[in-house]
This record gives structure tokens, sequence and C-alpha cells, in this order.
């Protein structure tokens, strides 16, 4: 412990009021990790309905009691389930989960750092994100079940308790969960960006960064301009539901009572709500593209092409994202002018991201490229994010989401994107960064399974559903039955909740990999990836502190791989300016 | 069954960790470590994506086969254009899903790694990136401009004579209105819904009617809170304390005594100070008999303090709903009461509604409770229904139910229209039927349905047939 002071730390300021990045990033990670398994079942639950309507499971009735009768999945619970997988995988796995988790590691990894700025605040922001997380999971099994007007929520149908059981009980914990859920990504969020611009060692400039530190410091700055929104809508909701207030609520008739409502607007939700709700898609996508730049860089031994256009698209993307909001909202009723300045913004957002796409393959282009775990998942990144972003283009066309939207090719969408490509770059990062994290390698042959069995099983889940959302079939229904038109493209329904039960199943790879490699996991060595940036100059065993001597020094960008000036294939960024060499 | 699954899991654990503790054994033999990747390894990840990329396309090609075309076809004038516009951004989009794709399998198959080579040291090239920049720029620039064409067009005015149909959301059902022979809507307020008027249309009769309801509703509840139990005993008891204590204060009048008594009257009645009027007592009297009278009723009811308060609050909430309609009058419409009346020879359809094809329609939505979506995929229409916010939506329907059943060759179809927003328990079958026929027998149709204000003794079979679905859906609402 050269010239480091060292103290011994109790159980508790070790591992529970942690401090130490490394350590909340793991509580981030095995906490995500939790609530996916449960958002996962939760989906395959309702797949079982949707798949097989009406038939009886005995599973179902063995975890959801008396929401499934005699096996049969209820339909307000089935609302419930649909409600809370879609909260729990868009704000526990994919915003917390993902930021929380990586940010936390790399950021005073990656830009040489010995922690972050405040670790303080850093151990509030995930003992906030606990908090939220067990209220969440708590709101299951109150009265009346869980909120089940779906994820985004929207009143009058959240508002009124007397329109759906779950607007009740379930409803009200679902809105301070989320309250507590902003804060913890607020506190994460400022911590993030003061210690990206201020605590990056000796000769790290901005344009020496690695990728995705560019993406997690453009993620927080994202959230923290767009989350305090959502806290503004959830408030004023809680207002409506329990003050008297009606600033959603306007000439409503319900459970046979005129309500003495007037003047509010059920659409000023979905404005505020979205405000935060289009830039959360990035929020959840940017870090996975940052981590796969990095692991796609390392593992076809090239630099990542085009770095400085692959920041001015992280930058784009960032910045158009805010005002794109409207494209969820073409249906409303919002005047058809403003709908077109909606249009013409989404479809820009293509732009940067397809530079992004066609650097990645140009990456892979005359590179060595290494099959690790990681590498595939981040390969699989690269299709999924092509897949599900053009279908993005049908969707934005305001003309053609008339008859698309809210249906299932809605589904299919933002799945291939957020539910394949995010958590592919969520996976990448966990292969990737295991050694790091545990200081043991993660098995490669249960990763391929896991890749490989994911892989086919999402695109089984989510490609039909185009063609079920182009017949027309609405999402969020419990059943079909009733619809003669849409028996043609029912026989789908079976097939991809087959491919969902594989994929869920398949996830038991991954799992059993995780925690068996905690503990008997090869030993892993300090730089197995041979890779560039900093964090693998950091001793395999954590210190607190991060380095054990002196902060090391910057000399060159982060992507200097097979550069012919170099034997080596990989050039850390530690590495001094050879005699006359021209550096990044 | 359960005691099977549990042991088949364990045993699938197991199995997972003695295969990687094998691995982990043989990899130390072999000196192997995880990192590196061996060549069999990376030919078979190689060639596993090539042979992903062909099984994919393959099931796309399958499910274009069997499931691409638009089935049925559109069937209004925009939604012509609206397919058009579809099949030229898919034609797009999946060029560029299959070129994608396929050099990314490629080149992943293609640059495995291989013992011995380096990769080639390949930053940035501007033209390069100058390329991908412009050319997604300009098809995209394309996308737009056709986009927003049709979405112009899409969502223009409405023209003077077109039709005008109201579609009205609840949960779980929709209701439409015709104009009338005046060609005007009628007026609505929420605060006019009654059994019987479910529209809440402005009329004379719709707000005493209302008014009406509302008061019977508030004299019910008033007269059960009457009739607690609880409160009937209390009330006898302080009638029979007062009683009490004029004769403790006065002479010592037994219980039965009639006579006169002037003594600790705090009421309001005549009295002098020091004792209870005749008048008074004889009022006390009657009203403790009154009350012992409706303690022993069948009327008499028990309340928990909770519920009676929710009924008191709920009285609260009625006479201010009472106030609201009250406040409904004549003079603050445009047009005075001829305005108010305009809703009188509305006509009110459920279950299903006709249109006259190839007459522009110009749909006006508006909601009771919650956001429901009017949604008709066969017109390519939808648009979100709003409650206190109306929204609008036209079209115009080009293909009669009947020629759409011969195109299809099925007998039973019908066009219907769907509700396309989570709107509670029965979301997913919150329907009504679309009937589009020739403009003769659209308006024999029209003519045959009541107006709003005529006696309705006969239940049409459309009333049944939509009955019958929102008792279903209703009953589903109260799982």
């Amino acid at each position: 412990m050269a010239g480091h002071a060292h103290h011994e730390e109790s159980f508790i300021s070790k591992y529970i009021f942690s401090h130490d990045h490394k350590m909340i990033s793991k509580q981030f990670l095995v906490t995500a990790v939790f609530m996916g398994i449960i958002a996962v079942m939760l989906s395959v639950f309702f797949r079982l309905q949707l798949g097989w309507p009406g038939e009886s499971f005995a599973i179902l009735e063995t975890f959801l009691g008396k929401w499934a009768p005699g096996g049969v999945l209820d339909r307000n619970a089935y609302l419930a389930l649909v409600t809370i997988h879609g909260t729990i995988m868009v704000f526990f796995v994919l915003t917390g989960g993902l930021s929380g988790t990586f940010s936390n590691l790399l950021i005073p990894l990656q830009i040489g750092a010995r922690d972050m700025a405040s670790g303080f605040m850093n151990m509030l922001s995930y003992w906030f994100f606990a908090v939220s997380s067990v209220i969440m999971i708590f709101s299951l099994f109150v009265e009346g079940g869980a909120a089940s007007g779906g994820w985004t929520v929207y009143p009058p149908l959240s508002a009124l308790p007397q329109a759906m059981p779950g607007s009740g009980m379930g409803m009200t914990l679902w809105l301070i969960s989320m309250t507590l859920f902003v804060v913890s990504s607020l506190l994460g969020g400022l911590n993030y960006i003061v210690t990206v611009i201020n605590l990056r060692t000796k000769g790290m400039s901005m344009t020496r960064l690695p990728l995705t530190i560019w993406a997690f410091l453009i993620t927080a700055v994202l959230g923290v301009l767009s989350f305090p929104v959502l806290v503004s809508a959830v408030v004023l909701l809680l207002m409506d539901r329990s003050m008297g207030t009606a600033f959603y609520l306007s000439d409503i008739f319900i459970g046979g009572e005129a309500l003495d409502v007037t003047g509010g607007s059920p659409i000023l939700y979905q404005h505020l709500f979205w405000f935060l709700g289009h830039p959360e898609v990035y929020i959840v996508l940017l870090p996975a593209l940052g981590i796969s730049s990095e692991v796609i860089a390392t593992n076809s031994r090239k630099p990542i092409f085009g770095y400085k256009a692959m920041i001015g698209s992280i930058l784009g993307i960032g910045f158009l994202s805010f005002i794109v909001w409207g494209h969820h909202m073409f249906v409303t009723g919002m005047n058809p002018f403003l709908g077109s300045v909606f249009v013409f913004t989404t479809l820009l957002i293509a732009i940067p991201s397809a530079v992004k796409a066609f650097n990645y393959i140009t990456t892979l282009w005359q590179g060595n490229l290494r099959f690790t775990p990681a590498m595939l998942f981040s390969i699989g990144l690269v299709s999924t994010f092509v897949t599900g972003g053009l279908t993005g283009i049908i969707l934005a066309d305001s003309a053609l989401d008339v008859n698309v939207h809210d249906t299932y090719f809605v589904v299919a969408h933002f799945h291939i994107v957020m539910g394949m490509s995010a958590i592919f770059g969520m996976l990448a990062g966990i292969y990737h960064w295991y050694p790091k994290m545990f200081g043991r390698m993660m098995n490669t042959k249960l990763g391929y399974a896991h890749f490989w069995v994911t892989l086919i099983a999402g695109y089984g889940v989510f490609f039909p559903m185009h063609f079920v959302g182009i017949a027309g079939a609405p999402r969020r229904y419990y059943e079909y039955s009733n619809f003669d038109f849409l028996d043609s493209v029912m026989d789908l329904q079976p097939i991809i909740s087959t491919f969902a039960i594989i994929g869920a199943i398949g996830q038991l790879f991954f799992l059993f990999n995780f925690f068996y490699s905690i503990f008997y996991g090869q030993k892993a060595v300090q730089n197995p990836w041979k890779s560039n940036t900093l964090e693998w100059t950091t001793p395999v065993q954590h210190v607190h502190g991060n380095w054990d001597g002196p902060l090391p020094e910057v000399h060159r960008w982060a992507y200097d791989y097979s550069n012919p000036a170099h034997e080596d294939d990989f050039v850390p960024q530690t590495t001094p300016a050879l005699a006359g060499e021209e550096i990044h | 069954m359960k005691l099977i699954t549990l042991l088949v899991v364990i045993a699938g654990v197991i199995a997972l960790a003695q295969l990687a503790k094998v691995g982990q054994l043989t990899s130390l033999i072999r000196n192997k470590r995880e990192e590196d990747i061996s060549a069999a390894d990376t030919r078979l990840n190689g060639g596993l994506f090539v042979a992903f990329m062909v099984a994919f396309y393959a099931s796309f090609i399958w499910l274009i086969i069997r499931y691409g075309d638009y089935n049925p076809p559109a069937a209004s004038a925009h939604g012509e254009t609206y397919d058009t516009l579809m099949n030229f951004n898919m034609y797009i989009i999946m060029a560029v899903f299959f070129l994608v794709n396929t050099v990314l399998f490629l080149f992943a198959n293609k640059y495995r790694q291989e013992a011995g080579r380096k990769a080639k040291f390949f930053a940035h090239d501007n033209r390069l990136e100058l390329i991908w920049t412009v050319i997604p720029s300009i098809v995209l620039a394309v996308i737009i401009i056709y986009g927003l064409r049709t979405w112009n067009e899409m969502t223009g005015e409405a023209s003077e004579d077109a039709l005008r149909v109201e579609l009205y959301s609840k949960q779980f059902d929709w209701t439409a209105r015709y104009p009338g022979a005046d060609g005007e809507f009628g007026l609505a307020n929420y605060n006019l819904i009654t059994p019987t008027n479910p529209l809440g249309i402005v009329t004379a009769d719709g707000v005493s009617g209302a008014l009406e309801e509302i008061e019977g509703q508030i004299a019910a509840l008033e007269s059960e809170l009457a009739h607690e139990r609880g409160t009937l005993l209390a009330q006898i008891e302080e009638v029979e304390a007062e009683l009490h204590a004029s004769h403790d204060h006065g002479h010592g009048h037994s219980h039965d005594d009639h006579g006169h008594d002037d003594h600790a009257d705090h009421g309001d009645h005549g009295h002098d100070d020091h004792g209870m009027s005749a008048e008074r007592k004889a009022m006390l009297e009657a009203r403790l008999h009154e009350l012992e009278h409706m303690l022993e009723g069948p009327d008499v009811v028990v309340l928990s303090t909770a519920a009676a308060e929710a009924k008191a609050d709920k009285i609260h909430r009625l006479k201010r709903h009472r106030q609201r309609i009250m406040e409904v009058k004549p003079f603050d419409y445009e047009g005075g009461v001829a305005a108010w009346e305009a809703g009188a020879d509305d006509k009110i359809m459920k279950g299903e509604f006709h249109l006259p094809v190839g007459r522009e329609v110009e749909f006006v939505f508006r909601s009771r409770d919650v956001i429901h979506s009017a949604y008709m995929p066969h017109f390519r229409a939808q648009m979100n229904t709003v409650p206190g916010v109306p929204t609008r939506f036209k079209m115009t329907p080009t293909i009669t139910t009947d020629s759409m059943r011969t195109v299809l060759d099925d007998p039973d179809f019908d066009y219907v229209l769907l509700c396309n927003k989570v709107c509670g328990a029965a979301h997913f079958n919150m329907q009504m039927k679309v009937v589009v026929e020739s403009e003769e027998s659209y308006n024999a149709w029209l003519e045959s349905q009541e107006e709003f204000l005529a006696d309705k003794e006969v239940a049409t079979e459309s009333d049944a047939r939509a009955e019958a679905i929102n008792i279903e859906n209703n009953e589903s609402a109260t799982l």
C-alpha cells in the first residue's frame, strides 16, 4: 500500500453503506439482476396468457395465487403484470442498473480518479434506488394489485381509483417509488458529471476520453435535465389523486358520478411525461452504445472508427432527444402542424444513429475479431440497433403512425431497441468488466450458449410482432378472440410465447455463470483483454483509491490498437510517445 | 408435479456446476485461460453468425409470404395513400435492413481472429463518413417530405358538406351520435349524464331530468342516513334528555305527565327563559314518537362511522353537482334556447353505426371517463378520445361492407371500431360494429332510428347487442 493511507473497514461500511464506487457499482448490478429476474418472470406469465389464452397453467397459480384462479391469469392482473414488467425493465434494469453499474464502475477507473467526486452522495444514490426498488416490488402485493395503466400511467386512468383496481394503493406506491427513483438518478447523475469534468487525471483531455465515458457523461446530462420534469408530472398526479386538484382532469363522469373537476388536461401529463420519456430512451441506449464502442474496439484490435464522429453523434442524439417527445402523441389530437415539427426532428435522429451503426461496422472491417462473449453481444447490439432503429422511421412518420400507433408494431420496435440492444450492451459490459468487478473470469462457453439462445429467442419473440402489429392488433389486450380480422395472425402468438419461454430459460446460463464465477471463476489477470484503458492498470484486488501508487498519467487516446508504430497490438494510454511518434 | 419441476431445476444447476468445474479443470490442465479464445471456438462463432443470418432471413421471408400482405385492403380514400406511403417506407427500410445486417454478419465471420494477423490501423476517413452522413440525410429528406404531404392531406380541414358523426367513449363501450334533421349536434355537458341521457345532451328536459335524478339520489341518501340505527338512538337519547331535563328542572313531573311546563328549553321555539312551552314539549314528544317508529320500521340500517361519513360526503358532492346543473343556463350559449334544444332530434346509436360509401365523414370524439382511442384499422384511422378535450378525424369510406365481404370471400366480415388505449379490465373487448353501405340504405337506416327525445319503448336489436357486450365488460371490471 505504498504511500496510500489504508484503514480496516467494518462489514457495514465496506459492503452495505459503502462510499467506494466499485462496491456501489456491484450493489447496483446485483439489485438490477434481481429486478431483471422478476421482470422477465412477469413477462413469461403474461406471455403464457397471450400465447394460449384462457388455458390453465399450474405455474401461474403457484406464483400468482388469487391473481390466476384455476391457473388462468385474471384480466386485471394481466394489466398489472404488463405495467410492472415495463416499469422495472425501463427504469430499474436499464436506467438504474445500466448507468448505476457502469457509470459508477468505469468513470473513476477510466478517467484516473481515486473515487467519485462525492462518495456520500453516491451511497445515497444507491440507497434511494434500493428503497424505490423495494417499494415497487411491494406494490405487487397490496389490495387491488400493482399499478395497471401501462408503464406510462396516463391519467385519468391512473388518477381515478374508481377507474380500475390498479389505480388504488398500487398506483400511489408506484408514484412514490418513482419519486425516490428520480432522486437516486439525480444524485448519481450530478456526481457523474462533476467527476468527469473535474477529476480527470493528468493528460486525460476530453478528446482522449474513452467513448464509454462520453456516453455516460451525456447520459447523466440528459437525466439531470429531464428527470425533474418527471417528478413534476408525478407530484401533480399525486395531488390530483389525493388532494382534489384537477391538473389532468376535466369533465369526467365515472362510477355514476360527475366529478367536480374542470379545466385540467390529460394531455398535459403526456407532454410532461414524454419530455422525460423520450430522453429516457437515450438514457437507456447511450450507455449501451458506449460500452459496445469500447468492447468492439478492444476485441477487433482496431481503433474505433471515426472517434470524433462518434462523439458528435452522441452529442447530436443527446440534443435532439429533447425536442422529439411529441412523436409519442401524434394521435392525441395535438395540432397537426406541431406534429409535423416533431416528425422532422425525430427523423433527424436517424442521421447520427446511422453514422454510429456504419462506424461500428467499419471498425469490424479488416479487424482481428476476438469472439469473447462480450464481443458477441456487442455485434448482436449492432444488428438489433439497426433492425429496431429502422422501424422507428415508420413510427416517426406521423401519417404512418396513425395506423400502427399502440399496436404490436410499436412493441416490436422498442423491444428490439431497448429489450435487445440496450440489454445486449449491458450484458456485454458485464462479461467484459466482470474481471474488473470480481477479480475472476466468467466461463466463456456458458457465455456463448447464453448469447446464441438470447439472440435467437429475442428475434424470435420480437420480430414476428411487426406482422401482428401491421395487421392491426392493439397492445395491452388480454386476448384477441373478439376480433375475427385478427385471426389470421394470431397463430403467431404461441410461437412468440414459445420463444419467450426459451429466452427466459436461456438466461439461466447467465445467472449461473454470474453467481458461480463470483466464487469459483478462474482468477483474473490484470489486463485479460489486452486493453488500453486505465481501469486495467489497477490491481486485480480492489484497493480503496483505485491505484496503490500515484495516479497514472495519460499520454494518448484510448484506441491505439494495432498501431503500426508499436510492436504489440495494443498501446495502453499510459505509454509515453515514442521518439518522433505523432500522437492523438 | 411441483416436486418434479424442482428436482429438474436442481439437477440442471448441479449439471451446469459440474460442467463448469470439468471445463475449468481441463483448462487448468491445458493451461488455458478464459480470455484466450481457441481457434475452434472462433470458427464456430463465425460460422454461427452466417448460419444465423441465413436462418433469420429465411424466417423473415416466410413471415412476409404468410403474413405480409395488408389483409384486408384499405377501405378509405386516405387509406390507399397510406398504404402506398407505408410500402415506400418499407422498401427503403428493408433494403437497409438486409444490407447492413448482411455486411455485419459477413464481416463478423470474415475478420474473425487469426493467429499472427494484425488488424488494419484505420482510425478515420472523412470521405467515408461524409458519404454515410449525406446519403441517409437525402433519403430521410425524401421520407420526411413524402410523409408530411400525406400527413397534411390526412389532417386538413374536412369539407363543408362532410357528414359529421360523434363517437363517444366510456368504460367499456362506444356510442355514436348523428346530428338529426337540423344538421347540428346538440350541446353536451357531462353534468347532465343520466341513465336516460347517456351523452349529457343539453335540453330543458335534460336539465330537469338530471336535477330530478340528483335530487332523488340526495333524498335517498339523506333518508338512509336518517334511518341509521346509531343516529336514531342518539337522537332519541337527546330528545329524551331534553324532556327529562325539563322535568328535573321544573316541578318533578313524571315521564307521562303531559301538563304545562315552562322550564329549561334550549330550543329555538317560543319559550321563556325558565321553562318549556307546551307547544315545544308536544313537538318533542311527537318527534320522539316518530324516531321510535323509524327505529322499529323496515328501513332502519346499520352503518359504520366510515360508511356514514362516506355517504355524508357523497351528499355534499351531489349537492355541488346539483349546483353545477343549475348553472347550465340557456343564455350561456350562443343562440340561446335554440342552440340548447338542437340536441332534441339527435340520434344516438349503440352496438353499431352506419356510414354512406364515398362520402367524407368527420368524426368528433368525446370521452366520458378516461382516455380511449378510436381505432378503425381497416380505414387506417385512429384518434384518441380525451375527457374534456374534443378531438377530430376525417375520412372517406370507399368500400361497402358487402363489397368487402365479397373481396375477402367472408360472409361474416364486419368493419370494427375498437379501443386502442388501455382503459381498464375490459379494454380488450371495447368495440362497435361499423357498417358502410350505399347512400340509399344509409338514409333508410338513419330514417329508421329514433330521435333522442322520442319515447323509447322497444329496444332495437343493436341496443340489445350493445347491452350484452356492456354487461359482460362491466362484470369483468368488477372481478
